[in-house]
C-alpha cells in the first residue's frame, strides 16, 4: 500500500500544507495538538474537502482538486477509529459491528465477524449497548466496527487520548495485534513518543500544519529536535530487539540487540519473542574508557557519529553501536571535560532501572497487575 | 351517569370525525414536518428566516386569518384548490379533509419545533462515523439520524394531534361547522352552547375530549420512555 498526499488546506487562520507518502505498515502522523494531524485524517478520510491537492492509496486517485475529482467518503472504504469511540447509541455492540457490512460488496468482504471478535476480545460484549461499556472496551468496539467494514485503509485517530493509562495499556497490545495479524495498512495520529515508538513503522512529523520530518520510526525517534517540547525527553533510539534469556536470580531479562546484550526488568515475554525498546536519550551516559566499579548494567561500545546542540546547555550525541544508534543528551561541560568529538571511540551506559513499562513495549507487567 | 355515556348518533359521529381529523392531519404533516425540522436545523439558504416566520405564522396568527387565508388559498376558486381538485380530483372546501388541512398547518409549527430540537441534538459525528463505515447521507439519516430522533418525532406528532383535536377557529372558517362532515368536537360543543337546553351535550363532549387527550398525552409519555430506554443515550 502507498499512501501520497500532497494538499492545501486553509481553516480559519491554521493552514495545513503537507506532502508525503508512506508505505509502512503502521504509519504514525506525530505532532503536537495543533499541527494539523487530525485534519490531515479528516482529508485522508474525505470528512474534509482540501482546498487544493491530491490524494491517493496505491494509485486510486481520493481527491484531485486539478481533476474536480472528490471520492465521497462513503464511497472511499477507509475505515476510521475516533478518539471518542462514536459508537453508535440505538444499536448493541453487535449491531454496531456489522453496521459497515451492509455496505460492503459480498466480494470485497475479508473481515470475518468471529476472527474481528477473536483478535478484539470483545465476544462477551456483543449483546450490550455502547452506554454500558468502558472507555478501553468502546474504542475496542470501535476498532472491531472499522475493521468490518473490511477497508482498505484504516485511519485511528488519537485512539488512546481519552483513555487513563491503564485502559491505553489495555489496547496497545489489540492495535500491536492489528498490525501484525491483518494486513490492513494503518495510518495513526498521536502526540505521544511512547505510542510512536512502540506502535509505527514509519512517522510522519508534523509542525504548524507542515511536514518537517518523514522517515522510518528509529530514525525520527532519534532527532529530539522533532519532537514537541513536552515530549523531548521521551525521545531516543529505538530498538528492535529479541528476548535471549531470562535471568530469574536478578529478576531481568537479556535481550539481544544489534547494539549488543541490553539487560531490562523482567519482562512477560517468552524466550525469542520481538521486543521494541525506546532507550531515552537523557537515560544515556557516555564514558570514554569502558567503566569499572559503576552500578549500570549496560555498556555498549560504539563511535560518536554525530553532535547537536540541544536545549540551554545540552548536546546531542548519536553513538553508533554496531550499526544502531543510540543517542545520548549530555551537558556540554561534559562533552568538553570528556573532550568528545566525531569519531571519538565512547560506551554508552543505560542503567537497566532506566527501563520501564512505556519503554519497553509493554512487556513489563503495569504497576497495578504486580 | 346513564346520561353520560348516551351519546347521539350526531355526537358520535362529531367523536370519530374528530380522531379521523386530527389522526389524518397528524400523519400527513410527519414528512413535511421532517423535511422543514431539517431544512431549518441543519441547511443554509437565503431565506432561512423566512421560511421559520412562514412555519411559525399559524402560531401567531389569529386562528380566524389562518382560516380564512386556507379559504383563499384551497377553497374552490382558489388557486392551490382549483388546481388540486382538477388535477386530483381533491377538494378541501365544506369536507372533512378541509378540517384536516387546517388542524395540520395549525399543529404545524408545534411539530416542527419538536423535530427541529431533536434534530439539532444529534450528534452529528456520529452521522460521520456511520459515512466513513460506507453509508451514504441517505441511508446515514434512515438508519442513524431518524431512529436518534425518534423521541423527538413522538412528540412533535403528539402535539400535533392534540392541537387538532382541539382545533376551532381556523377549521370552522375554512370548512364551517356541517354536522357529519366537518363538524369536529370543538365546533359541536360550540353549537350545543348556542341553542337553549344544549348543556347536557357539550358536558358530555367536553368530558370527552378531556379523556381524549388525556390519553393521548399518557400513550406518548409511555411510548417516548420506551423508546429512551431502548436507546439509552449517553
Amino acid at each position: 500500500m502507498t499512501l501520497s498526499v500532497d494538499i492545501s488546506h486553509r481553516l480559519g487562520d491554521f493552514a495545513v500544507e503537507a506532502r508525503f507518502e508512506s508505505a509502512g505498515r503502521l504509519t504514525a502522523l506525530f505532532g503536537p495538538s495543533g499541527s494539523g494531524k487530525s485534519t490531515l485524517i479528516n482529508l485522508i478520510a474525505g470528512l474534509i474537502r482540501p482546498d487544493k491537492g491530491l490524494i491517493s492509496v496505491d494509485g486510486n486517485v481520493l481527491v484531485d482538486t486539478a481533476a474536480r475529482i472528490f471520492v465521497p467518503m462513503h464511497k472511499r472504504r477507509i475505515g476510521m477509529v475516533f478518539q471518542d469511540a462514536r459508537l453508535f447509541p440505538h444499536m448493541s455492540v453487535a449491531g454496531n459491528l456489522r453496521y459497515g457490512r451492509w455496505f460492503t460488496p459480498a466480494s470485497e468482504r475479508y473481515a470475518k465477524m468471529d476472527a474481528v471478535v477473536d483478535l478484539l476480545g470483545i465476544g462477551h460484549l456483543l449483546d450490550r449497548r455502547p452506554a454500558k461499556l468502558s472507555g478501553g472496551e468502546k474504542q475496542r468496539v470501535a476498532i472491531g466496527r472499522a475493521l468490518l467494514a473490511s477497508p482498505k485503509l484504516l485511519l485511528m485517530d488519537e485512539p488512546l487520548a481519552s483513555l487513563d493509562e491503564a485502559r491505553k495499556a489495555e489496547i496497545l497490545p489489540y492495535i500491536e495485534r492489528l498490525r501484525d495479524e491483518t494486513k490492513i495498512p494503518i495510518v495513526y495520529v498521536s502526540h505521544s513518543v511512547a505510542e510512536v515508538a512502540r506502535l509505527a513503522s514509519d512517522v510522519v512529523v508534523l509542525s504548524q500544519g507542515k511536514v518537517a520530518a518523514a522517515g522510518p520510526t528509529e530514525a525520527i525517534m532519534q532527532r529530539l529536535d522533532l519532537l514537541p517540547a513536552e515530549e523531548r525527553g521521551e525521545g531516543g533510539a529505538v530498538l528492535d530487539t529479541k528476548v535471549l534469556r531470562h535471568d530469574e536470580v536478578f529478576g531481568m531479562t537479556v535481550l539481544a540487540s544489534q547494539a549488543g546484550e541490553i539487560r531490562v526488568p523482567k519482562l512477560a515475554r517468552a524466550a525469542g519473542a520481538p521486543v521494541r525498546i525506546r532507550i531515552r536519550a537523557r537515560d544515556v551516559m557516555v564514558a570514554v574508557e569502558r567503566p569499572a566499579g559503576l552500578s549500570a548494567l549496560n555498556i555498549l561500545p560504539g563511535t560518536i557519529v554525530s553532535m547537536k546542540p540541544g536545549e540551554g546547555p545540552e548536546v546531542e550525541i548519536g553513538i553508533d553501536c554496531r550499526g544502531a544508534t543510540v543517542v545520548a543528551r549530555i551537558t556540554e561541560q561534559s562533552r568538553l571535560a570528556l573532550g568528545l568529538k566525531l569519531g571519538s571511540q565512547v560506551f554508552a551506559v543505560v542503567k537497566t532501572v532506566s527501563f520501564d513499562r512505556a519503554n519497553t513495549g509493554g512487556g513489563l507487567p503495569a504497576e497495578a497487575d504486580v | 351517569m346513564n346520561w353520560l355515556l348516551d351519546l347521539t348518533p350526531d355526537e358520535w359521529n362529531a367523536v370519530r370525525l374528530s380522531i379521523r381529523v386530527a389522526t389524518v392531519a397528524m400523519i400527513a404533516s410527519l414528512p413535511p414536518g421532517i423535511l422543514i425540522a431539517l431544512l431549518l436545523a441543519r441547511g443554509r439558504f437565503w431565506g432561512k428566516t423566512l421560511l421559520n416566520g412562514l412555519v411559525h405564522l399559524p402560531l401567531i396568527l389569529p386562528p380566524v386569518v389562518t382560516g380564512y387565508l386556507l379559504l383563499l388559498t384551497f377553497g374552490r376558486r382558489g388557486p392551490a384548490g382549483a388546481f388540486l381538485a382538477e388535477h386530483f380530483g381533491i377538494i378541501f372546501s365544506f369536507r372533512w379533509t378541509g378540517a384536516a388541512l387546517a388542524c395540520g398547518v395549525m399543529g404545524f409549527p408545534l411539530m416542527v419545533r419538536a423535530i427541529r430540537l431533536s434534530i439539532e441534538a444529534v450528534d452529528r459525528r456520529i452521522e460521520a462515523a456511520a459515512g466513513t463505515l460506507g453509508a451514504n447521507p441517505l441511508w446515514v439519516f434512515a438508519t442513524i439520524t431518524l431512529p436518534l430522533i425518534l423521541p423527538g418525532l413522538i412528540a412533535g406528532a403528539i402535539l400535533s394531534f392534540a392541537k387538532a383535536m382541539g382545533e376551532f377557529g381556523a377549521t370552522i372558517t375554512f370548512v364551517s361547522n356541517i354536522p357529519n362532515e366537518t363538524q369536529t368536537l370543538p365546533s359541536a360543543i360550540y353549537t350545543f352552547t348556542q341553542v337553549p337546553g344544549g348543556d347536557e351535550g357539550a358536558l358530555r363532549l367536553t368530558l370527552i375530549s378531556i379523556v381524549i387527550s388525556m390519553v393521548a398525552l399518557i400513550a406518548s409519555e409511555v411510548l417516548a420512555r420506551r423508546v429512551g430506554r431502548r436507546m439509552d443515550i449517553e
